[in-house]
């Protein structure tokens, strides 16, 4: 990580660290719906940006999350913050063994199987499948979470439970992106042939990659969940998947920092222009159109590592070589 | 059995329907191996400006329903062809070096902003069409049949056959074969390959436009969301067939039309959207060259 990223991400946690204080209940909600948005948009970046899987389908394994978190909440009397992992699991879960059949499939193919899945999903939820969704009015009376027999239930306080989640996953997912697994995901991006011959088993990355992305959607899902305490197919539409999908396009697909600020803009910016609200998807489709011929690699863009000297160290020997490499 | 024919005969409507949205998307695919995802709100493009200047020009109660209804659909197929060739202008021409996300995702945007735009002009909620066709049913076989379900299945089929005549027997379709099997072979055959995506641009529009006309007829209602049902079940329809065939994508929508009637019929109605989303899977896990679709060597 740059130096000047790190100083990025610490000026951003000072002042959204403090920004509770001075902004009303509305902005700092708007502030949370940013922060479930940079979830599910570094949770697509995982699958899309990074292993170069077209998924516009985020929004089923997020809606897998959300409702494993409300029937374990509301049936099962599960604590919501102890159900985190177990819907990330289940969604993680979920995605493997749908896309197990399909990662194989190109580009535009996988996208449109995956926008059929998404489909199927939320129709499967209104359908109120095995009896346990509630149907076209969706699960409440979800319990709110509560962290040490303190009840979160002001916006303030979820503010700081999501955007402390959002901080693990930047920090999580940047070391992913140095392990062995990211690099051999950005291999796989780059060339499938070349990454398959160099002995990166493809397909189990890529499955890898679409669970983990997808379980990481379905986590950001149960925290929807506790934060919203009602949930309904509706939340899950096609148009979420788009908008997740726009965000990681407009932000830089594979760039962290540029999935954050796609993230922010894409949530921030209809606030200002509340008047024009209904306008609102017609000016994505426009600037998906205009990113795609002006700047396709979006506003920040990932930058190839550079390997540096103090990064020697850190180099794996290669097989057989003594410890230290050759001078 | 009296239910399992008219099952029958309203899926071949739907699906015939179906079948004439597929052909743009198999004919762009054909040529630019882009998935147009634009087309389906091109197709409600067609139904609204039918609706428009149904109400505005009257033109069935001057000419009489039958005249009237044919310039009338030569207006809505041009206009819309219009459309097409402007969208590909805009949207996809730039992109056409570009790796395949940045022209899938410019697609989509496209999808999103005519969706958006034609929600702005005519509003979120259903639109009614002027009811002008005729009411009555004919016999056929023991089965009675609405007069309008033999009329769609009747247009949609004789718009396809000359489709696939001009693209077989005239000297621009060769073209656009040509264009479609190897575009550096074609120009150097002196054919212009910007041309005929161009015009592969106009043809699948005004065919999805003139779909969309029927629709609005057929049903009676219109909103600005159905394109993207009907686009992607069309999609599914054109995957079925054999994507880039144009004989495939008129038996994928025949056929899906079919399979999701009888299935809304006889398995469960609440899932009679899905049907054609399980069918699309399916058909790419097992058989992804689709039915008719041995001519295509690129893998899926």
């Amino acid at each position: 990580m740059s130096r000047r990223l790190l100083v990025g991400y610490a000026s951003a946690a000072v002042v959204l660290g403090i920004a509770p204080l001075f902004l009303d209940p509305y902005w700092v909600d708007v502030l949370n719906s940013v922060g479930l948005y940079a979830l599910l948009a570094l949770s697509l970046n995982l699958i899309l940006g990074d292993a170069g899987l077209f998924n516009m389908g985020q929004a089923a394994f997020y809606a897998v999350g959300a409702y494993t978190a409300a029937i374990l909440s509301t049936q099962l009397h599960v604590p919501i913050l102890w159900a985190l992992p177990v819907s990330g699991l289940v969604a993680a879960l979920f995605a493997a063994l749908v896309a197990r059949p399909v990662i194989h499939l190109r580009g535009d193919y996988l996208l449109i199987v995956t926008i059929g899945l998404g489909e199927i999903v939320r129709i499967a939820l209104v359908n109120d499948v095995f009896g346990l969704t509630g149907g076209a009015n969706g699960i409440f009376g979800i319990a709110r979470p509560s962290i040490l027999d303190h009840k979160i239930r002001r916006p303030q306080e979820f503010f700081y439970l999501i955007w402390a989640f959002v901080a693990l996953t930047v920090f999580l997912f940047h070391r992913l992106e140095q392990s062995r697994f990211g690099r051999a995901l950005n291999y796989l991006r780059e060339d499938p042939v070349a990454a398959e011959g160099s002995g990166v088993n493809t397909a189990r990355y890529k499955l890898l990659a679409f669970a983990l992305g997808a379980g990481w959607a379905g986590m950001t899902g149960s925290l929807y969940a506790a934060k919203m305490t009602i949930i309904s197919p509706e939340s899950f539409s096609f148009w979420e998947s788009v908008v997740v999908f726009l965000m990681v396009i407009l932000g830089g697909s594979g760039s962290i920092p540029g999935v954050l600020l796609g993230a922010a803009l894409v949530v921030m910016v209809p606030e200002f222009f509340r008047g024009l609200a209904s306008a609102r998807m017609l000016f994505f489709g426009l600037v998906m159109m205009v990113m795609m011929v002006v700047r396709p690699q979006g506003l920040l863009p990932l930058r190839a590592p550079r390997f540096k000297r103090s990064d020697l160290p850190r180099a794996e020997p290669a097989p057989g070589a003594a410890p230290g490499g050759a001078k | 059995m009296e239910q399992f024919f008219q099952q029958l005969t309203n899926g071949l409507a739907v699906g015939s329907i179906y079948a004439l949205i597929a052909l743009g998307y198999t004919m762009v695919y054909g040529v630019l191996k882009l998935i147009n995802f634009a087309h389906g709100d091109l197709f409600t493009l067609g139904a609204y400006l039918g609706m428009t200047l149904l109400t505005s020009l009257l033109l069935q109660d001057r000419l009489g329903t039958a005249a009237g209804l044919l310039l009338l659909a030569v207006m809505v197929m041009g206009l819309v062809a219009v459309t097409g060739a402007v969208l590909e202008r805009a949207a996809y021409r730039p992109l056409r070096e570009s790796p395949r996300l940045s022209a899938v995702v410019s697609a989509l945007g496209a999808s999103i902003f005519l969706q958006n735009a034609l929600m702005l002009v005519y509003g979120a909620r259903y639109q009614v069409y002027p009811d002008i066709l005729p009411q009555n049913a004919v016999s056929l076989l023991g089965l009675t049949v609405p007069v309008v379900r033999i009329a769609v299945v009747l247009v949609s089929v004789g718009m396809m056959a000359v489709l696939y005549l001009f693209v077989q027997k005239t000297k621009v379709g060769t073209a656009i074969r040509a264009a479609a099997i190897d575009q550096g072979a074609a120009r150097l055959m002196g054919i212009d390959v910007n041309r005929v995506i161009r015009l592969v641009f106009m043809i699948g529009p005004a065919l999805g436009g003139a779909a969309g006309l029927l629709v609005g007829l057929y049903y009676g209602q219109v909103n600005f969301t159905m394109g993207w049902t009907y686009g992607m079940k069309a999609f599914t329809a054109a995957i079925l067939g054999g994507i880039g065939n144009i004989p495939g994508a008129m038996v994928g929508g025949l056929l899906l039309g079919v399979i999701e009637a009888l299935g809304a019929a006889y398995l469960s109605i609440a899932w009679k959207d899905a049907i054609a989303f399980f069918v699309l899977i399916l058909i790419l896990i097992v058989r992804p060259s689709g039915l008719l679709g041995e001519r295509v060597a690129e893998k899926v």
